[in-house]
């Protein structure tokens, strides 16, 4: 075990990778950079995580006035880079956490590592009707900064009860003539400010106790209209709409780890003693471990604790002798 | 910015274009947009990868109204990839290169 781990210890074995470009990932990068353990940031698809599909952000503490995400982010990337971080495009397609160093390649690349930091997020669910798969980018979205443009004039609906529904439905007042929220409870998960600012809206209605059972129309390969039954007097109705906006929530993104990293029945990884997973050397930070809170600020925090456990997990390791005495 | 290997498809240009006789793949997107803006990159590889084979262009949905309404674009980025004029495939929102490269392949010998 030993030999063929120092057989597959190139020069080009890492200290510290991350997947992923989030608050999370950002600020793991941030500080294992500070530390000089020149991290390699693997940005993915999604790069810069889901603060890029919104607007203004008013939770982000020492922006007293707000800021746009897209601008954060760009921010939180430029302060890791300048600490040396080293930022790449790229999407993971696999990764090996059997053999320590572990292995993470992407469709052109391939790298090693002792410590990898697992930062991949997570992506807006949708309802499973096939009806909105077939409408999707037709209609059907789950980014209202993205596509809220297409709807000027148009009634639409917004279906979820939670913050970014409640931010969703607010922000594409600005375009639609009219937007319906639909939830399938009575009473909304938002917090207090959200609530009262789309409750507050003229523009916005509410049909709550209720589920969408069929987006219409596939044949026309459009969205007009959607079929509703409210779940507590199995009344069913149809409302024409011309967009239909999905903010359910979110499923986390570790498909790249079944088998090898421990999740929760939900698909969470599960971490312990701050950001550590089963596997040592790996740790997990952010919305991919973090279905509670699930907050910028906090994946940013949890950001800062793995890069300090990598940290401390890297002191630990009797890797620098081991190179040493290869290379005497 | 598109390099020069992408070409400007415009509401004036684009039949013209589409019926030019190679596969055309086309990236609907706008400046406010910034999924389009993280696609970008990749189309231009992709205009780079395929230059002789398909033409590759971008066509602003905020200029060119007309032609983003005919094909019920309503979410960007969507990617269209028309042969003998019509579309064969469509990729709405984030993908990596790999994928996009297996669907273009299916009609691009």
């Amino acid at each position: 075990m030993l030999k063929s781990d120092q057989s597959a210890f190139p020069m080009s074995v890492r200290d510290v990778v991350i997947i992923g470009s989030g608050p999370a990932g950002l600020t793991a990068a941030l500080y294992s950079a500070r530390a000089n353990l020149k991290p390699l940031v693997i940005e993915g698809l999604e790069a810069g995580g889901q603060l890029m599909l919104t607007t203004l952000v008013e939770n982000w503490p020492g922006h007293r006035d707000g800021i746009m995400g897209p601008d954060l982010m760009a921010e939180m990337r430029a302060q890791s880079e300048r600490f040396g971080a080293q930022i790449i495009r790229g999407h993971v397609t696999s990764v090996d956490t059997v053999t320590s160093p572990y292995t993470v390649k992407t469709s052109d690349a391939e790298y090693h590592c002792r410590t990898l930091i697992i930062a991949t997020g997570a992506t807006a669910r949708l309802l499973g009707l096939p009806s909105e798969r077939a409408l999707i980018g037709h209609g059907v979205s789950t980014c209202a900064t993205c596509d809220g443009y297409f709807f000027r004039g148009k009634p639409i609906a917004v279906v979820g009860g939670g913050d970014s529904a409640m931010e969703e439905a607010t922000f594409l007042t600005r375009f639609a003539s009219h937007v319906t929220v639909i939830h399938r409870r009575a009473t909304l998960r938002a917090s207090k400010i959200m609530q009262d600012k789309a409750f507050a809206n003229p523009k916005i209605s509410f049909e709550w106790s209720t589920e969408v059972e069929e987006i219409k129309d596939t044949g026309k390969g459009e969205v007009t209209a959607m079929a509703l039954r409210n779940s507590v007097t199995g009344e069913r109705k149809e409302i024409a709409v011309d967009g239909v906006f999905v903010a359910i929530g979110h499923t986390p993104n570790t498909s790249l780890f079944t088998g090898q990293i421990s999740t929760d029945a939900n698909g969470y990884i599960v971490t312990h003693s701050g950001s550590r997973t089963n596997v040592p050397g790996i740790f997990a930070c952010g919305d991919v471990q973090d279905h509670h809170y699930r907050q910028a600020i906090t994946a940013a925090g949890s950001g800062c604790m793995a890069a300090i456990d990598a940290e401390k997990y890297l002191e630990g390791l009797p890797q620098h002798l081991g190179e040493a005495h290869a290379t005497a | 910015m598109a390099s020069e290997k992408v070409q400007t498809i415009t509401d004036g240009n684009f039949d013209e274009t589409i019926g030019a006789g190679k596969p055309v793949l086309v990236d609907f997107w706008a400046e406010w947009c910034g999924p389009c803006r993280r696609l970008a990159p990749t189309v231009e590889e992709l205009a780079g990868d395929y230059d002789g084979k398909v033409i590759v262009g971008k066509l602003n949905v905020d200029e060119n109204p007309n032609t983003a309404s005919k094909f019920s674009i309503r979410g960007i980025p969507t990617l269209l990839l028309f042969k003998g004029g019509q579309v064969v495939e469509q990729v709405v929102g984030l993908a990596d290169k790999d994928s996009l490269k297996k669907v273009i392949d299916k009609h691009v010998a």
